[in-house]
């Protein structure tokens, strides 16, 4: 279990220029594997172009409690990136003026920006369609002071989608740390409590599946129904939808990959599951990420690798949604991880 | 290292390629197999498991590393996948062992 983060350890892959090196050599360079750009071309769907913005994904911070042995972000308690109450102003402004439906905040852990109940309270007001935590559940309790979350959530309407990687301890521990399987069936036990993710509650809880190792998730539908069986029998607790999400090859993921021989096979999977159907549905084209210092880029996994969008605007300072739909979207081998199967975005599945 | 062993993890990927040589069993075979693994009056998952049991029986790597693969996916616990693979070992030492009664059957037929 990773205690540090690449960065912290500054290790080779905390560098985003080494990951694309990666991704764009070995088995890609030497065409034993199309390129996702050779192979969207097939296709017909080259350039990535977006379409109608419907989310708007705000990163408050790489700060977080847990150090995921998965973790595209490369998050942990040892980075110090978060969002100030300027930047946060800026976003506020574009919140009031979007029309995106969407607002998705995350991280880390974005309740650990010390701004972060402020700026709920205040793009809150705005009146967004769906507005989306994203929340690590530990977190909760993770200290006194996040006790009370839940009802914090509830009193803004904010829609939960939290991490859960298996229904069973040892698989969760495995991958986020000692403890966090215990942590998180309180915390869900909490926010069953003050209504959310109950049958008929308005009060959304939702949960991401991601698989813990070289492998891609299973069926959406079928994970929900093992996962909603287990947690109500084994521990009482409810939610709505799981989202499958498949772990992008990228940061402490793709390190992961290397470190255990398994970055070859896994690319093969990817490219094998390829599903032309994914891509016309691909996250991308329907979402502006912003990250901690307002920089805007296509996704969350583009943020990562340091990859700003293909446009004139380029800082929520300057946005300007027109603009920015103009332009054409960044591509790498890591996105045949939103086009696998059934496609992976983080609403879950595309296709 | 690979040319001089008798299976390579790489050639299950090369699994697709036997209908290159004999285009309609090839194909038959695949149809006849995606169909067996759909959701039935047995769950693709009970499936799976089933597949895993049996790859250890027949003792074939590739199906080993394929169904572990599978059962991950899937969300199927490594429990789960040790009592198949149990499964597969009790018949298969059964099947050796239920053969004791033929040696018995023989001992005493040739005893006075």
């Amino acid at each position: 279990m990773a205690t540090k983060s690449l960065k912290k350890q500054n290790a080779a892959l905390a560098y985003t220029e080494r990951q694309l090196e990666i991704l764009s050599n070995g088995i890609f360079g030497s065409d034993e594997l199309p390129t996702f750009a050779k192979k969207i071309k097939e296709t017909n769907q080259f350039p990535l172009r977006p379409k109608k913005l419907e989310v708007l994904q705000l990163n408050l911070g790489y700060m977080c409690n847990q150090v995921c042995e998965h973790c595209h972000v490369d998050a942990g308690p040892d980075r110090k990136e978060i969002m100030t109450q300027e930047t946060m102003q800026q976003c506020l402004e574009v919140i009031k003026t979007t029309k995106a439906t969407t607002l998705d905040l995350t991280g880390g852990a974005p309740e650990m920006n010390p701004n972060f109940r402020w700026f709920v309270e205040e793009a809150s007001k705005a009146g967004i369609k769906d507005f989306i935590v994203r929340s690590n559940l530990t977190i909760i309790r993770a200290n006194k002071k996040y006790y009370d979350l839940p009802e914090f959530f509830k009193k803004h309407n904010i829609h939960v989608v939290s991490s859960m990687p298996h229904w069973t301890r040892g698989k969760t521990d495995k991958q986020r740390g000692d403890g966090v399987f215990d942590k998180s069936i309180k915390a869900l036990q909490d926010l069953n409590a003050v209504g959310y993710g109950m049958p008929d509650s308005s009060l959304k809880l939702d949960l991401v599946y991601n698989p813990s190792g070289a492998f891609l998730p299973g069926d959406q539908v079928s994970m929900q129904k093992d996962f909603k069986k287990a947690l109500l029998e084994d521990f009482d607790i409810q939610f709505h939808d799981l989202f499958a999400i498949t772990n992008l090859p990228i940061a402490r993921f793709l390190d992961y990959l290397i470190a255990s021989e398994n970055y070859e096979d896994y690319m093969y999977q990817l490219v094998e599951a390829y599903n032309p159907m994914a891509v016309e549905n691909v996250m991308c084209t329907n979402t502006i990420s912003v990250s901690w210092d307002g920089w805007l880029y296509d996704c969350d996994f583009n943020q990562m690798l340091g990859l700003k969008v293909a446009s004139k605007v380029k800082h929520i300072s300057e946005y300007n949604e027109e603009v920015l739909n103009n332009r054409e979207i960044l591509i790498s081998q890591h996105c045949y991880g939103c086009t696998a199967g059934a496609g992976s975005s983080c609403q879950g599945t595309v296709a | 290292m690979a040319d001089n062993t008798y299976y390579d993890p790489k050639d299950l990927r090369k699994f697709g390629k036997i209908t290159e040589w004999s285009e309609e069993l090839g194909t038959k075979f695949f149809d006849y197999y995606g169909k067996v693994f759909e959701e039935g009056a047995l769950t693709a998952r009970e499936k799976s498991l089933i597949a895993l049991a049996v790859s250890h029986v027949v003792k074939c790597p590739y199906c080993i590393d394929a169904y572990t693969k599978d059962g991950l996916q899937r969300g199927v616990t490594k429990e789960e996948m040790m009592e198949a693979v149990h499964v597969g070992a009790a018949i298969e030492s059964g099947a050796t062992l239920v053969h004791g009664v033929q040696m018995m059957n023989k001992y005493n037929k040739l005893s006075m």
